[in-house]
């Protein structure tokens, strides 16, 4: 990698300040995404502030009956934490299906919203990737693309946004709270995903130097019927091919709340808002489901190797909606 | 003293490895150690036309850039031969960075030495390449009008085409025919330790190499003829090496690469791969295609079978793992013929891979003895008894020993296969299937004698050595068993050493051949050191054994016994203080039977699997497997239990994941990543039940092994293949058999 200076910051004034006046500087937190885009060259800052000691680690309860996720919290001590669990379990069974035990160790909540595509060709510095470099091109469109985007797509960019906790984040209407240059302020998480459009490399609001210090959870009763599933290449240490994030209320047959996300096929944490509209009222049955994963994906655009994702995702859907309302379909 | 061979002493390496002692070749501490990184082709066919390094070798830490213009050229290249041979065997006949050549995306084009490895990394960045590119073929589909059928494959050592009978009249006159073709993704090794080799000159003719490697003195003769030097100027030494799977088997560049450099540097140099190297710089196994055509008549009984490949191999060598040698002999078929293709690529020589050949080919004919049975109406597993050859079907040969019989019979109790319902079965959303394969392994012979050392010092315990590596196997652990039962002592006393091409010559522990290579040779050594210490005490007036026929002298735990009064006898020891002897030794040799020695040589086994695949997403998931084994001896059930079950796991991988996938686009891999190339992790492990079934061959080596380390594989992907199948009544036909194939 690229030689580079490291320096720690101690509260979040001094972290914010050293990387707003730097261009070429950034945070570090638990490094499982960054260092190996700097040991590849897809990220060469020249000063690294490492935020590990910023007191930002805990899982707190709010005054509106809501959560907050510390920025700098564990997965792993956050998908066990026990409030998490019982008020919001997609948000806990997403996190311990990400990545590996390892990983989640050393993994941060904010981290995770932040870390960047599994595209190979964005890996690749001598491939054409209009994310890494801007106007290059993308190798995606008619390459190896099994693992790209099929919702939220633009011809500028297909990659898929990997994260799985940001599905069930974005299912709950989570608030991201940072901390910049100009002060606090807190970002809607539906706001807080870009999709690629004419500027793939734009994937957050965020100013440089910007800190993301939270996530807050809002009150949602809802979320205590909820899962994340999962479909994946291998079972454990892999990203989705297609995963899905719902909470469901059902009432005499009927739906009376769903929150609905989907994963591992959209550009950015996808909300399911159109399958939402459809089930909203419906009876709660497979043919409702099958209705709703049909509008959710009749926008979705496929390039070759990832056709199947369309699929898979609806069928995921109606899966997921399956075995929250009828129990006696095994896990 | 219970004997050791067939015990489950622990890995003698055990400790330090898990300690975190054992010294990999990249971690052997040197004084003035300097670190080489390599810098790869990007581009997959052309010339390079300019290669500025000033601002590399400006940059902080660095001590010197070579190229193709300031590399000392090699001598000479020797010949690609399996590294069983015991010669020198460079995994290809190409060296780079002799001239401005591009042949494959990731060939070597310069090296960069610096004080530290990440030094070196980001100088290398630094050095401007320009090419003139010409069009690459790194895909069959691109070429398939160019394909050949060579004399020879495999380094020379198998003829391109065989046959026997008339398979084409027969295949007409069949009743019942298969005719089915089979297409494999490119595969990894992916070891979990990178390659390495560290060079140290101790003098212009005195050089030391520490390399991860099968073969200590393969490596030993590879470099050897490369720099032009003979080989008593050459040392390699392996203390640790962290898995192989067949990417350690030949000697790629490396370990020349690091010694040119080192002795144009004056320092002693590690270049140490990275993991994305390793994907283009140890070979691999080849993308490839296999059509299979049985013939039958309606009782099932085979005919005919035809088998073709068609796969890619480099611009320099015809090399195909060679798919068709265990089909050819599976099953007793009267007609056969079988005949590689190969088309020329623009990519490194492909190389083995555990179960290199059997993995693909045996899952060829095993799917397609399932379609045969499907068709014919008659259970798999009785298909392949009614087609068992009782003979080498080749030859006509006997067998040199089986047990194939046995393990269809054992792992069908194992698995309950009898109670197998024709139709699947179905658990809510997951449908529940079942398949089966034989497994086949050529029982390789190496070319030349095995040698091994055996050393008993006068307190009764004793150091044998012999020259091959420990690269995960057990083999140190394996040996040290032997060399107590010969020797007739607890396994406490006896140490093994290897890991040097100083010591006695053996060959690469390849082809699962390497256990028997060295076994045979240590068991030899020590059995003669016993015996001459036997004779000695029976010559020898003082000895309570004196004038005993040294025939009725047994020993146990370090004491030479009447066989019939254990009562009379003496120490080994003792009798050593009393001569004033400080030592004995013996040298001892094992001349292998020749390859052709009046026996079809072969390790046989039964694979079963149960899957679950969910009926609407098609994910799979493997829920039992059974595999028995009829290795012969057995030496360490712990050591060789593991080797089977990471076997057929590395089955389960080879089915369900794993695939290089190539961009025809740059000539490049597009996930040459432990992250983006799947292997099979714990969580996807089923439950796996191994057993072996004893078989006694006097033919193949003094003790009677056969050797587990790929036996384990062969037929585990096409036993779930099969599962899937009979589960979903979707033949899969294509590896790996991902999720979107089940939608
Ligand atoms: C092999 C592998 C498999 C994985 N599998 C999965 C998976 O299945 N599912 C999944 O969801 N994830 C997966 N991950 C991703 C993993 O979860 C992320 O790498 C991790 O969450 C990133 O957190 P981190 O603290 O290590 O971030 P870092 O690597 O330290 O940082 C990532 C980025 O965020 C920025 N950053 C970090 N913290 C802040 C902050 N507080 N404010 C502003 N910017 C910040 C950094 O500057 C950097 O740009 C996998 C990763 C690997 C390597
Ligand atoms: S999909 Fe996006 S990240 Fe991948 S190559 Fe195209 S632009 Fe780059």
């Amino acid at each position: 990698m690229r030689p580079v200076s490291y320096s720690r910051a101690f509260d979040v004034g001094t972290a914010v300040g050293a990387v707003s006046a730097d261009p070429e500087s950034t945070f570090l937190a638990g490094g499982t995404t960054q260092i190996d885009l700097l040991r590849i060259y897809v990220e060469q800052p020249r000063r690294l502030i490492d935020i590990n000691d910023l007191p930002l680690n805990r899982v707190e309860e709010l005054p509106d009956g809501g959560l907050r996720l510390g920025g700098l919290a564990r997965m792993s001590d956050v998908a066990e934490a026990p409030e998490l669990v019982r008020r919001y379990p997609m948000v806990a069974e997403s996190l311990l299906l990400g990545a590996s035990p390892q990983l989640r160790n050393m993994a941060t909540i904010a981290g995770n919203l932040l870390q960047r595509v599994r595209c190979g060709y964005f890996r690749d510095t001598e491939a054409a990737c209009n994310k890494r470099v801007p106007g290059s091109g993308c190798s995606a469109l008619d390459g190896i693309n099994r693992g790209h985007a099929v919702l939220g797509t633009s011809d500028n960019c297909i990659a898929t946004h990997p994260s799985d906790l940001a599905v069930a984040l974005v299912a709950l209407d989570a608030v991201v709270q940072t901390e910049g240059p100009g002060g606090a302020r807190s970002i809607p998480i539906d706001d807080f995903f870009l999709l690629p459009g004419q500027t793939p490399e734009r994937e957050h609001p965020l100013a440089h130097g910007e800190l993301v210090t939270g996530i807050d959870l809002p009150p949602a009763p809802v979320a205590a019927t909820s899962r994340y599933i999962k479909i994946r290449d291998r079972e454990s240490y892999e990203f989705a091919l297609a995963s899905v994030a719902v909470a469901i209320a059902v009432d005499g047959g009927r739906i009376t709340e769903v929150r609905l996300a989907l994963g591992g096929v959209a550009t950015k944490p996808w909300r399911a808002r159109a399958a939402e509209r459809e089930l909203d009222g419906a009876p709660a049955t497979t043919e409702s489901f099958t209705r709703a994963a049909a509008a959710e994906l009749a926008p979705a655009v496929s390039h070759g190797m990832n056709a199947f994702k369309i699929e898979l995702a609806r069928r995921t859907i109606v899966r997921a909606l399956e075995q929250m309302t009828q129990r006696e379909v095994a896990a | 003293m219970s004997p050791a061979i067939g015990g489950t002493l622990n890995r003698v390496d055990g400790r330090a490895k898990v300690r975190g002692d054992a010294r990999y070749s990249a971690e052997v501490p040197l004084t003035g150690l300097v670190h080489a990184v390599l810098v790869n082709a990007t581009v997959a066919s052309g010339r390079i036309t300019s290669i500025d390094t000033a601002e590399a070798e400006r940059a902080d830490g660095v001590l010197a850039v070579f190229t193709h213009r300031n590399l000392d050229p090699v001598a000479s290249v020797p010949k690609l031969l399996p590294s069983l041979a015991g010669l020198a065997a460079p995994g290809q006949t190409f060296f780079p960075m002799q001239d401005d050549a591009v042949h494959y995306s990731g060939q070597p084009i310069a090296i960069v030495v610096a004080d530290t490895v990440e030094r070196a990394d980001h100088a290398g960045t630094l050095i401007r390449v320009e090419y003139a590119t010409t069009p690459a073929i790194t895909l069959l589909d691109q070429a398939r009008d160019e394909a050949y059928v060579p004399e020879r494959i495999f380094g020379g050592l198998l003829p391109g085409h065989g046959s026997r009978g008339d398979v084409a009249k027969a295949l007409a006159e069949a009743e019942v025919c298969v005719d089915a073709t089979y297409r494999f993704a490119p595969n990894h090794h992916n070891p979990i330790e990178p390659s390495a080799s560290t060079a140290v000159w101790e003098d212009v003719d005195r050089l030391t190499i520490y390399d991860s490697t099968q073969g200590p003195n393969a490596t030993q003769f590879t470099v050897a003829a490369l720099l032009g030097l003979p080989p008593i100027s050459i040392r390699v030494v392996s203390h640790a090496v962290g898995g192989s799977f067949g990417s350690k088997a030949m000697i790629w560049h490396h370990p020349a690469l690091a010694a040119l450099a080192a002795r144009q540097v004056g320092r002693p140099v590690r270049l140490a791969l990275t993991r994305e190297q390793m994907f283009t710089s140890c070979g691999h196994r080849e993308e490839q295609e296999q059509r299979i055509t049985i013939g039958a008549g309606a009782d099932g009984r085979i005919t005919a079978l035809r088998h073709h490949k068609l796969s890619l191999t480099s611009r320099f060598d015809d090399w195909a793992e060679p798919s068709l040698q265990s089909p050819a002999v599976a099953y007793s078929s009267p007609h056969y013929e079988g005949t590689y293709h190969l088309i020329r690529g623009n990519t490194i020589t492909p190389t083995f891979m555990r179960a290199p050949g059997e993995a693909t080919g045996m899952f060829a004919l095993e799917c397609a003895m399932d379609e045969l049975a499907e068709r014919i109406g008659i259970d798999p597993l009785e298909l392949r008894l009614r087609n068992y050859s009782e003979t080498d079907p080749e030859s006509g040969h006997p067998w040199s020993s089986t047990g194939l019989k046995e393990c269809y019979q054992r792992a069908s109790e194992l698995f309950g296969w009898r109670d197998r319902e024709s139709r699947p079965r179905r658990e809510g959303q997951w449908l529940i299937g079942s398949g089966m394969a034989s497994a086949l392994y050529p029982v390789t012979q190496p070319v030349n004698p095995q040698r091994a050392r055996a050393r008993l010092y006068n307190d009764g315990t004793a150091v044998v050595e012999a020259g091959v590596s420990e690269f995960g196997t057990g083999v140190f652990t394996a040996m040290t068993q032997v060399a107590a039962d010969a020797l007739g002592l607890p396994v406490e006393r006896v140490r093994f050493v290897g890991g040097s091409s100083d010591l006695p010559n053996v060959t690469a522990a390849v082809g699962s051949a390497g256990t028997s290579a060295v076994g045979s040779a240590v068991h030899i050594a020590a059995t003669q050191l016993r015996d001459e210490l036997i004779g000695r005490a029976v010559a020898d007036a003082h000895s309570p054994l004196h004038g005993a026929d040294p025939g009725a002298v047994a020993v146990q735990d370090g004491r030479m016994v009447l066989r019939d009064r254990p009562d009379v006898g003496e120490t080994y020891a003792d009798m050593m203080a009393r001569t004033l002897t400080p030592d004995a030794e013996v040298l001892g040799t094992w001349t292998p039977p020749p390859q052709d020695a009046g026996y079809g040589v072969h390790t046989f086994g039964a694979q079963m699997a149960e899957v679950a695949v969910d009926a609407d997403l098609g994910v799979v998931r493997v829920r039992r497997m059974v595999g028995v084994f009829a290795p012969g001896r057995v030496l360490n059930r712990k050591t060789a239990h593991s080797q089977l079950m990471g076997g057929m796991l590395w089955g389960l991988g080879q089915a369900l994941m794993e695939a290089t996938r190539m961009d025809p686009r740059s000539g490049r891999w597009a996930n040459a990543s432990l992250g983006d190339y799947l292997v099979a992790v714990n969580a996807d492990a089923p439950d796996v039940v191994v057993d072996t079934i004893e078989v006694h061959d006097e033919v193949v080596n003094p003790l009677g092994m056969k050797g587990v380390g790929e036996i384990g594989v062969v037929g585990a992907a096409a036993a779930i293949a099969n599962a899937v199948h009979h589960a979903t009544g979707r033949r899969q036909y294509e590896l790996p058999i991902t999720l979107e194939k089940l939608l």
